[in-house]
């Protein structure tokens, strides 16, 4: 029986980013996905005939460029486009839009608070001080602080003296970044409501939390991290939808020698003796393997398809408690003709950006609140865009597709298991929202997918439905992700290695964990990593 | 059981402020403003060669940058400065507040007078520097490149003041050279004569007033004029008709730019980086390392910043020096690398020219110190000048000098020469 160098469990963009680099190593590398298509939650599929969606993730930005050039993406495919923009609809009848130019932006914010609007610049500072902080951590493998081993001791030192080299003031900011509340964060720069929601939905996007838990400014900060091609915190489309990403990657790692086996959900990995041996296919097909890399979530990889046995028991409690709650969920929609919004002048570019009708902290929080009690947002917070704007491959000309993430929404509704009548009153709660800004909006509607966390759980295999694998708050990032002692893509189980967000860096559309986990198998193996970037300078 | 979704209409407001912030929302369609005089500078364009001042379409020349540095030396130049950061300050507090906000002592600025100044966070970092206009003894303008209305408002706490960002409202125009005093008395501003440097007075114009100064940012003789922006046509048609027979020209930046280089003036986030937009800690700059260390004064009251600036002296922690550089040849410097005995790094030029004036070829160097400080010999700049496609790389000597590069006595002539 024939047995492949690495088995990638889940052709998600981690575990294709994992296969691309393992190939291109010389190895010889099998990625099994349940679905019959490939993508994880970076997919585009087209569920009624002329429309894609980017059914699950559906912009861009904190994809690594580093990753893009070593695995020749734009070869084969892969363009993002970066996107104008964006709004906050208020209730009475205005808007708040966040323009590219610098100045037209100053002067949107002194529509509503002059003072505000002279803020933003050290606002901006602050963030971008912060990113700075950041960036160079999520191309490196954590270090291990109880390990004396020599690269754990460099990695350490690395992290120190990059904290070292801030000022009181700056250490100060960064460790109140990376514990507060983004309500408090902004409260420090900003007074007026629909400013200070216009930067908190960046908080929020992906958690479990409201903008008032601690934590969510640094959850901000991770979605400001990001670039398109040198613009850091710029957002894009992927053209083509999201799943453009992953059509890539798998276009790459097939170009390499890799092979993609669709249709193959994987049961449980083969352990004999404390070490991965291969997996076994629901199916009961034995696929055999000298090592396995699990692109599924920390929780999927080790409470489903490992068994309890092979564990250690510490280990087994920690990934049990690891926080991972469904808190959104997803409605994209196909239109016949683009949505009018009568606050919005015709020729606004805020058609081409991100557009949201939360107009308050205190909003956001009691939606927050509906999520606490078990129940979707009666009020959600919609993170609104039409790609189809930028991108003509997704739509016939004229037609459109709306993307709308939608928080909050529970993983159970009030402790029983989501029915479809309540994914229709999820839907409903979206679409009514929309048309109250939109009239005629249901009328344009041609085709619609809702996906509540128990269709995310089902189709992507993301546990509870949750985004990022796993809530980005301090206690879960760096050398504590996903469990404190196995921060570096290996498991208890020798052999068998994580890649998906529920290591380190996290979440979103990166990359990183996946070439991260590269990084080490290969360092395992005795085999070179030439063919892998370090990360841009960060000058 | 399915959730019920809460209705909530949007709301239809007749409040007068929220129609305003409505009507407000075009400013999208036109990224670049119009100042108020932009119908007076679109007619004398000819090159068409606009940049970006704070949001305002701003002349980079009108004619010919070369022929409108001289129109400042030989006649009256008059640069649209409307784009500037103002700031009105006002109340019973408003010196007390200032002298806190700001390093110099405000409180020996009478009424009339203008000083240039300067102003720092906590840490004794320089948020800008700028002109403080005082109006009369409860009132006053401050005038700056960057913007800094929450530094203001959140100093102002505790203060009876009223602190209004008043850039639009006001319009603003440098009319500089050795004509200008005879434009001004010849548009009819009666008692002009009278104004030394540094003092200002109200004149009327067209059912308003205008406040002049005799202030300006080229190191000669020349007067900036405020006036509401409803009456700033009116106002430069008068300078023009008035200025026909002194050779009145309009002028962009570029020509305005080199003046200011010959008096050896510093500008924000030019020769050094504002605190609010230093990303970089080590870009920070305290007075003393931007050449503005005049402006400290350790016996006037408590200032923003004092302790960390003084503490910054006694333990000699200043870590870098503005200076002026005279540097052999003819070709500008600009962006230069500064050396000590040509091979150690130590600095960079942030501005340079050569000077028709003092027919030399001057820069302004940020350097590492004790170079510029007290080691001043052996420094060198590397200029690399592209020349068809290809880099003449030289490395000349460099002396430190004392700024202004240039100093013309009829800018202080008293009364001022009429040409």
């Amino acid at each position: 029986m024939k047995a492949w160098d690495a088995i990638i469990i889940g052709g998600g963009h981690n575990g294709l980013v994992n296969a691309c680099y393992l190939q291109r190593a010389g190895l010889d590398v099998l990625v099994v996905e349940k679905n019959d298509w490939v993508g994880g939650a970076a997919t585009s599929r087209e569920l009624t005939p002329g429309f894609l969606y980017s059914n699950c993730s559906y912009v861009c930005s904190l994809f690594r460029p580093e990753i893009m050039r070593d695995l020749e993406l734009p070869r084969f495919g892969l363009q993002v486009i970066s996107y104008e923009g964006g709004a906050v609809f208020t209730r009475d009848g205005d808007y708040l839009a966040n323009y590219r130019d610098h100045d037209a932006h100053r002067r949107e914010f002194a529509r509503f608070s002059k003072r505000d609007a002279e803020a933003y610049d050290r606002y901006a500072r602050d963030v971008t001080r912060q990113c700075r902080f950041i960036q160079p951590l999520l191309m490196r493998t954590a270090p291990d602080p109880t390990s004396l081993k020599p690269r754990d001791l460099g990695e350490l030192l690395y992290l120190g003296k990059k904290f070292a080299g801030l000022s009181a003031e700056e250490m100060a900011l960064t460790l109140r970044f990376w514990t507060m509340s983004i309500s408090d964060f902004l409260d420090e720069y900003f007074e007026t409501d629909v400013i200070k929601a216009n930067f908190a939905l960046s908080g929020i996007i992906g958690t479990a939390l409201g903008p008032m838990s601690p934590g969510t400014a640094y959850v901000l900060l991770h979605h400001y991290m990001g670039e398109v091609d040198g613009s850091v915190g710029a957002w894009g489309y992927a053209r083509g939808g999201m799943g453009a990403v992953t059509k890539a990657l798998a276009a790459s790692f097939k170009a390499s020698g890799g092979t993609i086996r669709t249709g193959a959900e994987v049961d449980h990995v083969l352990v004999s003796r404390g070490k991965a041996k291969g997996v076994v296919l629901a199916g009961g097909e034995e696929i055999r393997g000298k090592l396995v890399v699990s692109n599924a979530d920390v929780k999927r990889t080790f409470l489903k398809l490992v068994e309890e046995k092979e564990l250690p028991d510490i280990f087994l409690r920690r990934v049990k408690n690891f926080k991972m709650r469904g808190s959104s969920g997803k409605v994209n929609i196909a239109l016949d003709s683009l949505p009018e919004f009568p606050a919005l002048p015709k020729d606004s570019p805020v058609y081409r950006g991100d557009m949201h009708f939360t107009d308050s902290v205190e909003r956001m929080e009691r939606a927050y609140d509906d999520w606490k009690a078990g129940r979707w947002s009666a009020d959600p917070f919609l993170d609104m865009v039409i790609p189809t704007t930028l991108d003509p491959t997704m739509a016939p000309p004229g037609k459109h597709f709306m993307s709308c993430f939608v928080q909050y929404a529970p993983p159970k509704v009030s402790g029983r298991e989501w029915t479809d009548a309540d994914r229709d009153g999820f839907a409903e709660s979206v679409i009514a929202q929309i048309a109250e800004y939109s009239p005629g909006f249901r009328d344009r509607i041609v085709h619609m997918e809702v996906r509540t966390p128990r269709e995310i759980e089902a189709e992507v295999g993301l546990t509870e439905g949750n985004i990022f694998q796993g809530e980005l708050t301090f206690d879960q990032l760096l050398f504590n992700r996903p469990v404190p002692g196995y921060a570096q893509y290996r498991s208890p189980v020798g052999g068998l290695y994580m890649c998906g967000s529920s290591t380190h860096p996290g979440g979103g559309v990166m990359g990183a964990p996946g070439r991260n986990a590269a990084a080490e198998i290969l360092r395992d193996l005795a085999k070179s990593t030439s063919h892998m970037s370090p990360a841009h300078d960060v000058i | 059981m399915a959730q019920a979704t809460r209705k909530r209409p949007v709301a239809k407001t007749e409040d007068a402020a929220v129609s305003a912030r409505i009507a407000a929302q075009s400013h999208f369609r036109i990224l670049r403003l119009g100042t108020p005089f932009q119908p007076r500078l679109d007619a004398l364009a000819k090159t068409q060669d606009w940049y970006n001042w704070a949001g305002y379409r701003a002349p980079h020349s009108l004619w010919d940058e070369e022929l409108e540095y001289f129109a400042i030396r030989s006649q009256a130049a008059l640069f649209d400065i409307s784009p500037m950061t103002k700031y009105r300050i006002e109340g019973p507090d408003a010196e007390a507040f200032l002298d806190r906000v700001t390093l110099r002592d405000v409180t020996k600025l009478r009424p009339g007078r203008v000083h240039y100044t300067a102003w720092c966070d906590d840490e004794g970092f320089v948020l800008d520097d700028g002109t403080l206009f005082r109006l009369s003894p409860t009132r006053f303008r401050l005038c700056s490149q960057e913007r800094h209305l929450p530094w203001l408002l959140d100093s102002a706490i505790g203060f009876d003041v009223v602190v209004k960002e008043e850039t639009e409202a006001v319009a603003g125009l440098a009319l500089q050279g050795p004509t200008s005093f005879a434009v001004l008395r010849d548009a009819g501003f009666a008692g002009v004569e009278k104004l030394k440097i540094f003092d200002l007075a109200d004149f009327p114009h067209d059912g308003g007033t205008v406040t002049i100064s005799r202030t300006g940012f080229t190191g000669d003789l020349g007067y900036e004029l405020f006036v509401p922006s409803a009456k700033a046509l009116s106002l430069w048609d008068r300078l023009m008709t008035a200025g026909e027979l002194r050779g009145i020209r309009a002028i962009g930046y570029t020509a305005l730019n080199r003046a200011r280089l010959e008096a050896g003036l510093i500008v924000a986030n030019g020769d050094f980086t504002t605190a609010e937009h230093a990303i970089r800690a080590d870009r920070l700059r305290r007075p003393d390392e931007i050449g503005l260390g005049f402006m400290i004064d350790p016996e006037k009251a408590h200032f923003n910043g004092r302790r960390a600036i003084l503490q910054a002296r006694a333990r000699r922690k200043l870590r870098h020096v503005l200076v002026g550089l005279e540097v052999e040849g003819n070709i500008p410097a600009e962006h230069a690398i500064v050396y000590h005995k040509k091979h150690q790094e130590v600095g960079l030029v942030s501005a340079a020219m050569w000077s028709p004036m003092a027919k030399r070829n001057i820069a302004i160097a940020s350097l590492a110190r004790p170079y510029g400080d007290t080691v001043v010999e052996d420094l060198w700049v590397e200029i690399y000048a592209m020349r068809e496609l290809q880099y003449q790389k030289l490395m000349k000597r460099a002396k430190v000098v004392a700024r202004p590069f240039i100093k013309l006595d009829r800018r202080i002539a008293n009364p001022p020469a009429d040409f």
